[in-house]
């Protein structure tokens, strides 16, 4: 049963609900059911806020080392060298986090365009 | 469209006003960052030969722009729905755990689960990230009204956003492209930093920078989860330690 398996209108929109919609949902109520069990200041919130924060964190590093698109064709050592100096100016700018963008992003452009 | 339970107690004003002051992260860095990502997927989508109804539906009901990029890809590659669907979930579980640690702090006394239930739709990366960084500024009664608005104004701007560039399906010169792309993980890295609640935070997002890479080569296809909760568990370790009590 492909994207493509049923010639009637509906059928992509089926296979989005099922496929898009409920494989995602389900994990967000999931998280509802299981966090109206834990109160603001439990121990446990810290452990899950860990766990949140890494996984967030393990996205980043994949968008930024494996991405997709015109990123993708930009050297590996330019996105992450701007990236790292885009979180140093970040820092070093009393985390403002647009001082932090616009260095990473003038950066990457400036080694794209004079590379 | 909203996701807040309007008390009976006449208190809807109040309830609409804070419902507003959400809707008004729409204009905000974050968002603006988060529309160029749509961008970049309208394009995709539109690449991939999926119709404007269709790029339009999955932006609103999926609402994880991993999820939508899981979904177009395997699509392409002309996977059954089982397998497609199974994708879109593994790339999904990271949601859990946000949202776990959200509903402690956006629920009062009085709110309904079907509420919190309804909100969680909205949670993804950016209205995460802006939730853990202003929530603790918002009333609590008014906080399920707050986020219904950040929410929802996302959803309906990029809604329109993927719209309007899948219809112009410009193609952006490669630099522009390229820096749209890199918007995204900017803000990440940074707003992750502003946002933490406890220095453990600050470690975990250091291991799952780190991890994140190691398990992509190792276990491609459980590699967020695993990273996850092997950086979130070295973090909370951590944390455990160094406030002088014992590890679990």
């Amino acid at each position: 049963m492909t994207f493509d398996a049923i010639d009637a209108w509906w059928w992509p929109f089926f296979f989005i609900l099922i496929a898009g919609w409920l494989a995602t949902d389900s994990w967000r109520f999931l998280g509802v059911f299981l966090g109206g069990r834990i109160s603001e200041d439990s121990e446990a919130l810290v452990f899950v806020r860990c766990v949140a924060t890494a996984l967030v964190a393990a996205v980043v590093a994949g968008l930024i080392l494996t991405p997709n698109g015109a990123l993708a064709d930009t050297p590996i050592l330019l996105r992450a060298g701007a990236a790292i100096a885009g979180f140093a100016a970040y820092l070093a700018a009393g985390k403002r986090m647009i001082v932090g963008i616009v260095v990473a992003e003038a950066l990457l452009v400036g080694g794209v365009l004079w590379g | 469209m909203n996701g807040e339970a309007a008390p009976p107690s006449g208190q809807s004003d109040s309830h609409l006003t804070w419902y507003l002051r959400g809707f008004r992260e729409v204009v905000s860095l974050p968002a603006l960052i988060l529309a160029s990502s749509f961008v970049g997927f309208a394009a995709l989508a539109q690449g991939a030969g999926f119709t404007l109804f269709e790029v339009v539906f999955m932006t609103a009901t999926i609402w994880a722009l991993p999820g939508m990029v899981v979904l177009a890809g395997a699509v392409i590659a002309g996977n059954s729905l089982f397998v497609v669907a199974l994708a879109v979930a593994l790339s999904s579980a990271r949601l859990t755990p946000m949202v776990v640690s959200l509903v402690p702090e956006i629920r009062a006394r009085q709110t309904r689960p079907w509420v919190l239930y309804l909100l969680s739709h909205f949670v993804a990366v950016t209205s995460w990230v802006v939730a853990m960084h202003k929530v603790r500024t918002i009333p609590r009664d008014y906080r399920t009204s707050w986020y219904g608005g950040v929410g929802s104004s996302l959803v309906i701007l990029n809604m329109i956003v993927v719209s309007v560039f899948y219809l112009a399906a410009r193609d952006l010169p490669p630099v522009l492209s390229a820096a749209l792309l890199l918007l995204m993980p900017m803000y990440f890295l940074t707003s992750l930093w502003s946002s933490a609640r406890e220095a453990a935070s600050k470690v975990a997002m250091v291991l799952g920078l780190i991890l994140g890479p190691v398990f992509a080569a190792l276990i491609p296809e459980l590699s967020l989860l695993v990273a996850g909760l092997a950086g979130g568990a070295a973090a909370y370790v951590w944390h455990r330690f160094r406030t002088g009590r014992a590890a679990p």
